[in-house]
């Protein structure tokens, strides 16, 4: 039992993080991408081959495949600049099934529908992390998960952020008041990429083995469900959309009722969350916070005031 | 030398002319108000000067430099900023973020651009430094304009008037030397009008050059120094208020021919 729930936070961590970089694209841009779990096949992928085939270590392995995925984001960045709302997201959709096509057909690379197995888990100063062991897991995920946080929230709290949210706002107003609209769309895209390809390492990683069928739509939509979830443009709210939703879609196997409530039944629960939430609550559970410059610059409001 | 001209400029959308070998001049420090008839091309010649649309043919010249080729946020850091005709603020942000976004690419400090990379793993330091420059002129906006009480309201949130003052204050923020106000009185009652009046000559006190399309000749008579009419994307006229006034060609376009 406690191993169990050792095992959803690990993989609560490893959506977080995916989830974390799709808000970025998602919640602050206000670009709708549906291929976030292609970025993550990408990176469990690309740490898979990289461990395996090439025996690189853990880290550099997941640094590496993180650029990797990144340089894919840029990719699906650059041809996406012209494209807006629906059209942007049936784009992705498309990069999506590229993705996993080029998974399931590149035999040599891949080893196509068998999948990659053997990768050996991480070592930080000659302690192995084992899948057996699942407290250090979820100690390492979660530090990452921490790192990354930080990461995107000193990105969103500086003028690069308030850019990305002009732009979801009106592009053609961010354009006209200076901000190069195109470069801080691409920039999103490769940072959420970044984010994915990490989470993607850590999750072949774990898992010891990486199948093609893993990454698929479903894994898409289930990160986007927990940004939308938590709140668009909300660092926090995404983490806690992440912890709601993988505990949902786990709750027929940790109470042992999975014989009553089938493991389709998630795809149901996810669109009538999605549904629920963009009737009765569309800005999320949480919703965006405005920022209260004064307080984060610790610093009174000028004489102007008086 | 004007600060800004423009070479028989052109725009054509299929077989409509929008914009018909039009030369204007705007002098520096002066207040130049573009008037005409609704579809007279007055806002696509906005459009083209500040790089949202692009000419057919024909050139766009500041500080004596070819801007034509330009995207628009190239324009803009350039010293030329705009306000638009229906009202795009960022709505979901607050005001006070809504005039940050206008300093965004001001706040280039010379340390951070240097060491991107350091400022990025050294991390607060500089971006604190950044963000105070960004924090400080913006509050001066927000208080050129009396904003400063609505800081922390979302920009959707504010009355019409106060939107478009926000609107100016955004454009102001990036420190241009070009305002081009998009019919800035469009929906105020006469009082607020006459408020605009004033604002206008505040910002034209300040060294900056005002180009603005307006309907409401009561404010466009009284504070432009020079005014330039359009007609079916031609320039028909140029001048002083009163010599514009008089011109029988602008008479016609406004209140049609007289049979004789």
């Amino acid at each position: 039992m406690l191993n169990f729930i050792l095992l959803i936070f690990i993989y609560i961590g490893i959506y977080a993080i995916s989830a974390l970089g799709l808000n970025l694209i998602v919640g602050y841009t206000g670009l709708l991408s549906l291929c976030q779990a292609a970025f993550l096949g990408i990176g469990a992928y690309s740490a898979a081959v990289l461990m395996t085939a090439f025996h690189f270590g853990f880290w550099e392995a997941m640094f590496i495949s993180g650029i990797i995925t990144a340089l894919c984001g840029m990719l699906i960045g650059i041809p996406t600049l012209r494209l807006k709302g629906d059209y942007l997201a049936i784009a992705t959709l498309g990069f999506g099934e590229i993705v996993r096509n080029i998974i399931v057909n590149w035999d040599s690379v891949t080893k196509g529908p068998m999948g990659i197995n053997g990768i050996p888990g991480p070592e930080l100063f000659g302690f192995m992390f084992s899948s057996m062991d699942k407290i250090s897991w979820v100690i390492l995920i979660w530090v990452i998960v921490g790192i990354s946080y930080y990461f995107v929230r000193r990105v969103v709290r500086s003028r690069v952020g308030r850019a990305l949210e002009a732009i979801r706002e009106d592009e053609i107003a961010a354009s006209a008041m200076g901000i190069n609209t195109a470069k801080y769309k691409i920039g999103a895209f490769t940072t959420g990429a970044f984010l994915a390809g990490i989470a993607g390492s850590l999750f072949a990683s774990y898992n010891q083995s990486v199948a093609p069928l893993t990454f698929d739509f479903m894994m898409s939509i289930m990160i986007l469900c927990m940004v939308v979830l938590g709140g668009l443009g909300n660092n926090y709210a995404t983490v806690a959309g992440a912890i709601i939703i993988v505990i949902t879609s786990e709750i027929p196997r940790l109470f042992g009722i999975s014989h009553i409530i089938p493991p389709q039944l998630n795809q149901v629960i996810f669109g009538l969350i999605l549904v629920l939430m963009m009737i009765y609550r569309p800005q999320g559970i949480i919703g965006r916070v405005k920022l209260n410059y004064a307080k984060i610059l610790k610093k009174e409001i000028l004489n102007l005031e008086k | 030398m004007p600060l800004l001209y423009t070479q028989s400029l052109r725009r054509e959308f299929g077989g409509v002319v929008a914009v018909s070998d039009v030369d204007i001049e705007i002098f520096k420090n002066s207040i130049t108000g573009l008037i005409g008839p609704n579809g007279a091309g007055k806002t696509t010649l906005f459009n083209t000067i500040t790089g949202l649309d692009y000419p057919t043919s024909g050139f766009v010249f500041f500080k004596g430099e070819d801007i034509t080729p330009l995207p628009a946020y190239k324009i803009t850091r350039s010293g030329i900023a705009r306000t638009f005709q229906n009202i795009r603020l960022f709505k979901e942000m607050t005001v006070f973020e809504n005039v940050m976004i206008g300093r965004h690419f001001r706040a280039n400090h010379p340390h951070i651009v240097k060491n991107k990379l350091i400022n990025f793993i050294l991390g607060r330091i500089f971006v604190k430094q950044e963000e105070q420059d960004i924090y400080e002129s913006s509050l001066k906006w927000l208080d050129f304009f009396g904003l400063l009480d609505f800081r922390d309201e979302y920009a959707k949130n504010l009355p019409y008037g106060k939107q478009r003052e926000l609107e100016i204050a955004r454009a102001l923020a990036t420190e241009p030397e070009v305002l081009f106000l998009d019919e800035p009185a469009a929906g105020m009652n006469p009082q607020e009008t006459d408020e605009l009046m004033v604002t206008i000559k505040r910002i034209r006190d300040l060294g900056i050059t005002v180009v603005l399309i307006e309907h409401d000749m009561k404010l466009v008579m009284n504070i432009c120094d020079k005014i330039i009419v359009l007609n079916y994307g031609r320039k028909i006229a140029e001048g002083t208020p009163a010599q514009v006034q008089n011109n029988k060609e602008v008479i016609e376009a406004y209140l049609g021919k007289t049979d004789e």
